[in-house]
């Protein structure tokens, strides 16, 4: 598009123009090279057994069809398990779910390669299946070690405790349904190397995997992402399989291959967020303030650890969201189902132990009658206090959230609004409910808290960016154009951002965690400093100033001492070129301050936290057990937003996907482990009608925090936490209408549950 | 040869004719703004419009691409995102970048054509129209909030500039690319005689194809095709003598904004609503939907509880059935090879007769139903119940006619304890079982709901619901 945008279009998003128009190239969009293979993944129909015989002659030398690979034609290692090597590219014997991939059929049409699929033979000798977590655990079926975060001592406190309760509560999958579905195309180059695009979250992730499957070193394989069509973490570590699997194919055949899935394909292979079931007992003191909290989770993951361990771990930072509990015992356990392997999903694990403490808290305010939300407030986080790990709580905004949420949205004039519609309805209740959200920022990982970034100056000013962070919707491209035009004061105009490239950053952490803005912005500025304390220093030299004169950027013009010299940028940028001056720069960032020592459970694993708070309102047809939205009014810290059009993006489109897997989003998998939801019209997510009438940010006004990127805090995972609140807003409907319902704390509250809860 | 106009561009091709237009357009002609995401029709990401000159104007319909075959293109106009996209950004496209309705960007060409196949549509551009059209589009970044305020902008800019739906302002406003001025007279230029049917009785009747894309795309690509979408002898429909008669081949959507339609069935809006989305509703066929003998078809269910009967036709021969003896086992019909379905009709509910229809859904707009019901009820003076059809869904191998139900309570006087009653019968009557969109015990149990539903419509106090908790 030749149209110029002005800034404030590019401060929106700066994609957008393209999006509206349709021009934007996703994965399989790119025109395809003449010759290109395509390729289709025979999967394993059953959900655990043994291959006895596997006959793919028919379906070879059926039309179109120009090669089928099995494992045998791997050159490298059989393997993509990231954290645990545990799964292998394609199945050899031994087939763990359905789904399974076990062949790579290449042909000359998609048509050609789907059709031969349903010609290979395969018996299968089957075994027992498990996808139940519960069951995978008293069978000793775990992926990796459980582990346990501690702080205080939770026997002692129990016996001191005025009330205490225990119970279950489950959470179900959630599909991520990133609307463009998982997909690569790897062209073969000189000298053996190998050039893949790949529609992932993970450039690194897929570079590596690419490299141990083709037994070569990295350097061997490029890996270029344009952009994504979503992600939401399904595309952190599940995009690597379908790109070493074109990577192998362009390897063998010296034939570009692209594969990319049908979202059939996608929805049966795929892992998804992890389904929980868990056991909790909390205690209270007389005054209602949490002494103890036990947990034991059983996270299902599927078939393989994939991010399993890492997903499990933040479930334990966050298993007390956003209160203050002194003494705390919860334990995790990584059980092995003969599902999908499941994977990161938006919240990765935080959500379904927030999830837990909630339903404990909603309990125990039933039992003790009085309404849930007094029983939160009295138990909101406070400075001072400390995590289970260790990490003590600093500038904590869960009161201030949770205050400003009440007083502005007049908290107690709408419970007065919901009884007053209550006591005048007989078969529509509306129930209301209250959600803080406290949620840390960094991978837990620590060594990946780390990035890097590319500036080239071109000698017309002009800029190329390259980082290492992959658009996907959530508007990084927009936040480092951002951040390099306050760098150089320059206008954004100026500035390009490259496609992520492995070739241009090397080493890069997945766009994951919310961190990818904070990561790859502080590595960007870096770059950028570099290159201004050149300019600096050039200046200096030019126009022989004295070592304390201060020489600043910004308006596109050159400052000296804050006065405005004669030197706009292309004049600059120009002249130290002329000067041989080194224009351009690779900038490094590492989190300060961030440690966590596993073999203790205990450090200081965040750079920060987020919080907020939500009201959520719904009216429930208690006829036909169906609801809808009314409103969600909250309040969030952003810290000092660089982006408001993005980042409110951000919250709304966060809590409509929590909504959705709090009541929509049913996943469902029989006991043979087959997919009874695999496809959009049996698997559904939020649309605009379920959407609720109202959704009202509010910024708490703070002044952000250093280590976010110009102070903005990150905003991408936190507001799916909202979404609980629908669960219990529900709940809460279902009270007013019937006030002795049996509430089982099952999520997703699908249409079923509630009309049966609303009988009961 | 299948001869058509894409955006700007005239077209003639010996493609199959089953083809998906979604694949021609995107692998044929390199255009790619339209989005491969579910081919299932589901998530509207690869939404066109396709205009027609009908009744002496062009129309133009919102319908998903990925599910429509080939031979329905032909003689008419398809606009993609990019034959929306020749000039300036239009006001719509703006609108969305100005409140950031789009971020990972894979949903919003979608968003866009639909948005402005409410503009070409409608005959009111407000708020709800633009609603209303973007119901079969998904999106799983925005939330859609910020596409609702997008359309907030849209419609203030059209209410300040006096547009509605006039081609040449719209276009002059640069709502629309200035060839569509153009268009009726290149179509009527194109032969558009319907195509040439393939008269082999074991050919695929095809209607709009929204089942058949779904069920069997890969097959659809290479089959003998029969179709009967665009029949203008299967399109027509009448009020004669109290009897509503119409066309197979009608939609959802004609029905919908049918005003005969409208006449025999008054206040119907809110229950198109609930059928499928904009796209579907203006492809779906009600032969499709009646031949596909869903046990759950909504349209199924509303004509069988209108008690309604079937004009089935081969070659010259034709026979009038009534349609609750069409369905004869799971998917098995009393319809013979070569055999198509080519006329419905129906009584129209008297006056004070009363018809209703209900669903319920996990996601209320744009999904199956779980169980869904529909209910025509006369009752005398004395509220005795002098005619009654009751019709349900999702409870057994068939869509239902309750017989039995009906039977239980019809001459007598409607109260509740004829209605407990008649729930019992319910209850025997139907044989629901458990699967993805519920299991059998909520089944029966949303069925319970729905018929109390219904005669609460008739006298909010016939039945105390609450009574039912814990039973
Ligand atoms: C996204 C989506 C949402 C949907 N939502 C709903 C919903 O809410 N409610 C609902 O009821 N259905 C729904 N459907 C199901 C269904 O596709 C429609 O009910 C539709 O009416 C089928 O009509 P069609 O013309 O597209 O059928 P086609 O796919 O063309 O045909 C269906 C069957 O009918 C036969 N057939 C078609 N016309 C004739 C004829 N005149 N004579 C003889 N045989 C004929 C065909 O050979 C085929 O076997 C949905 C479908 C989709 C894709
Ligand atoms: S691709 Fe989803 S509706 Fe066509
Ligand atoms: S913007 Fe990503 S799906 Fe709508």
């Amino acid at each position: 598009m030749n149209r110029k945008m002005s800034d404030k279009e590019r401060k929106l998003n700066i994609d957008a123009a393209f999006h509206v128009t349709g021009r934007t190239k996703y994965l399989d969009d790119l025109p395809e090279w003449q010759g290109t293979l395509f390729a289709k993944v025979f999967y394993a129909p059953k959900a655990h057994g043994e291959i006895t015989k596997l006959d793919y002659t028919k379906a070879a030398q059926s039309d179109g069809v120009f090669r089928i690979l099995s494992y045998k034609d791997i050159p490298g290692e059989n393997q993509i398990g990231g954290i645990i090597p545990d799964e292998p590219l394609l199945a050899e014997t031994e087939l763990h779910f359905i789904g399974q991939p076990i062949l790579l059929i290449l042909a000359d049409s998609e048509l050609q390669a789907e059709k031969a699929k349903s010609l290979v033979e395969i018996e299968i000798k089957e075994k027992e299946v498990i996808v139940d977590p519960k069951e995978a655990f008293e069978k000793g079926e775990l992926l990796h070690a459980s582990r346990t975060f501690t702080l205080g001592d939770t026997n002692a406190a129990f016996e001191d405790c005025a009330h205490v309760f225990s119970g279950e509560v489950a959470s179900g999958g959630q599909e991520h349904l990133y609307l463009e579905t998982q997909g690569a195309y790897a062209f073969p180059q000189n000298r053996g190397s190998i050039v893949v695009h790949s529609s992932t979250q993970g450039p690194t992730a897929v570079q590596r995997t690419c490299a141990r499957i083709l037994g070569v070193s990295m350097n061997q394989v490029e890996v270029d992402v344009n952009r994504i069509g979503g992600g939401f973490g399904g595309k952190e570590d599940q995009a690597s399989p379908w790109a070493a699997m074109v990577a192998l194919a362009a390897f063998v055949t010296g034939r570009p291959v692209k594969y990319i899935l049908s979202r059939h394909e996608d929805l049966q292979m795929t892992g998804k967020r992890h389904p929980y079931k868990s056991e909790y007992k909390i205690g209270f003191d007389e005054d209602l303030k949490i002494k103890a909290y036990e947990a034991t989770f059983y996270q299902n993951g599927g078939a393989a650890a994939d991010l399993s361990p890492a997903v499990m771990e933040r479930t334990l930072f966050h298993a007390t969201n956003s209160y203050s509990v002194p003494n705390v015992s919860v334990t995790a356990h990584g059980c092995k189902t003969n599902l999908p392997p499941n994977t990161a999903f938006r919240g990765f694990g935080g959500p379904q132990g927030m999830f837990v403490i909630e339903s404990a808290l909603h309990n125990a305010a039933r039992k003790l009658g009085l309404p849930f939300h007094q029983l939160q407030e009295r138990n909101l986080l406070i400075e001072g206090m400390e995590f289970s790990y260790g990490q003590i709580v600093a500038e904590a905004k869960a009161v201030d959230c949770w205050d400003q949420a009440k007083r502005q949205y007049d908290l107690s004039r709408w419970e007065r609004e919901v009884e007053t519609f209550n006591a005048k309805n007989k078969y529509q209740k509306k129930g209301l409910s209250l959600m803080p959200v406290c949620f840390g920022i960094s991978f837990t990982n620590t060594p990946m808290n780390q990035a890097r970034a590319l500036v080239h100056v071109y000698s017309d000013g002009s800029v190329g960016v390259s980082t290492g962070a992959v658009e996907m919707g959530q508007g990084v491209n927009t936040k480092m154009v951002q951040v390099a035009a306050h760098a150089f004061g320059i206008d954004s105009q100026r500035i390009k951002l490259e496609n992520t490239n492995t070739t241009r950053v090397a080493n890069t952490s997945p766009s994951a965690a919310s961190a990818t803005a904070d990561l790859n912005g502080k590595a960007l500025q870096d770059a950028c400093n570099q290159i201004k304390d050149r300019f600096t220093a050039f200046i200096k030299r030019a126009l022989q100033l004295k070592a304390e004169d201060l020489v600043g950027f910004k308006e596109e013009q050159v400052f000296i001492n804050n006065k405005k010299v004669d030197w706009p940028w292309e004049d600059l940028v120009n002249k130290a070129f002329l000067a041989r001056e080194n224009l351009s720069a690779k900038g490094h960032y590492a989190t300060p301050k961030i440690h966590f020592d596993k073999s203790k459970e205990k450090g200081h694993p965040f750079a920060y936290h987020v919080y907020g708070t939500a009201i959520t309102e719904v009216t429930v047809d208690c006829l036909r057990g169906i609801y809808h939205f009314d409103a969600v009014r909250l309040v969030h810290d952003f810290g000092s937003s660089m982006n408001p059009g993005v980042d409110l993006g951000q919250i709304e489109g966060g809590l409509v996907q929590g909504m959705g897997w709090m009541t929509l989003e049913d996943l469902v998998y029989n006991e043979k482990g087959e997919l009874k939801s695999g496809t959009l019209a049996t698997y559904k997510i939020p649309d605009a009608n379920y959407a609720p009438d109202v959704i009202d940010v509010q910024f708490l006004e703070t002044d952000g925090h250093d280590l976010a990127i110009l102070k903005s805090k990150a905003v991408g995972e936190p507001p799916l936490m909202y979404g609980i609140g629908a669960y219990f807003a529900l709940t809460n409907a279902v009270l007013a209408f019937n006030p002795n319902a049996n509430l089982t704390y099952e999520a997703p509250m699908t249409t079923e549950k509630l009309l049966m809860a609303l009988y009961s | 040869m299948i001869d058509f106009i894409l955006n700007n561009q005239r077209i003639k091709t010996a493609a199959p004719p089953g083809t998906a237009v979604l694949d021609f357009v995107r692998k044929q002609r390199q255009l790619t703004g339209m989005k491969l995401v579910c081919k299932e029709g589901e998530c509207g990401a690869c939404t066109m419009l396709v205009g027609e000159w009908l009744n002496d104007r062009m129309i133009y319909k919102s319908m998903t691409s990925c599910i429509m075959p080939l031979v329905n293109a032909h003689g008419k106009h398809l606009l993609t995102i990019e034959g929306l996209s020749a000039g300036d950004l239009t006001p719509i496209q703006q609108a969305m970048i100005d409140t950031t309705g789009t971020q990972c960007g894979f949903c919003t060409p979608g968003f866009v054509v639909s948005m402005t196949g409410a503009l070409l549509n409608s005959r009111h551009t407000n708020t709800e129209n633009f609603l209303e059209a973007i119901d079969g589009n998904i999106c799983r970044c925005t939330g859609y909030k910020s596409i609702e305020r997008a359309i907030g902008k849209i419609v203030d800019d059209l209410r300040e500039k006096q547009l509605d739906n006039d081609l040449l302002a719209l276009i002059n406003a640069n709502y629309l690319p200035a060839y569509l001025a153009d268009i009726p007279t290149r179509l009527k230029a194109i032969a558009s005689e319907f195509p040439k049917a393939n008269t082999d009785a074991k050919a695929i009747r095809l209607g709009g194809g929204t089942d058949l894309y779904v069920q069997r795309p890969n097959e659809m690509y290479e089959a003998d095709i029969n179709p009967v979408f665009s029949r203008p002898d299967m399109r027509e429909i009448k009020i004669e003598n109290g009897v509503c008669t119409f066309g197979a081949a009608l939609t959802m959507g004609d029905l919908y904004h049918s005003p005969t339609f409208q006449k025999a069935l008054p206040n119907s809006d809110y229950l198109f609503r609930l059928l499928s989305s904009t796209q579907i509703r203006n492809m779906a066929t009600i032969g499709g939907n009646l031949v596909n003998a869903s046990p759950i078809g909504d349209f199924t269910i509303l004509l069988l509880g209108l008690n309604a009967a079937i004009e089935l036709r081969k070659e010259r021969d034709s026979r009038w059935i009534d349609l609750k003896d069409f369905y004869l086992d799971y998917k098995k019909m009393d319809l013979q090879e070569g055999e198509y379905l080519m006329n419905i009709r129906f009584q129209l509910p008297e006056n004070p007769g009363h018809f209703y229809f209900d669903k319920i859904s996990q996601r209320k707009y744009l999904d199956i139903a779980g169980v869904n019901s529909a209910m025509t009820l006369r009752l005398e003076e004395d509220k005795t119940i002098a005619e009654m059809h009751l019709s349900a869904g999702g409870v057994g191998p068939i869509p239902q006619y309750l017989t039995k139900t009906i039977e239980s309570m019809l001459g007598q006087q409607l109260t509740e304890t004829l209605l407990d009653k008649a729930l019992q019968v319910l209850q025997s009557e139907i044989s629901p079982i458990s699967d993805a969109r519920g299991s059998a015990d909520y089944k029966r149990m949303a069925l319970r709901q729905l018929v109390i539903a219904h005669f609460l419509k008739v006298d909010e106090n016939i039945y105390p619901v609450e009574k039912l908790i814990g039973a």
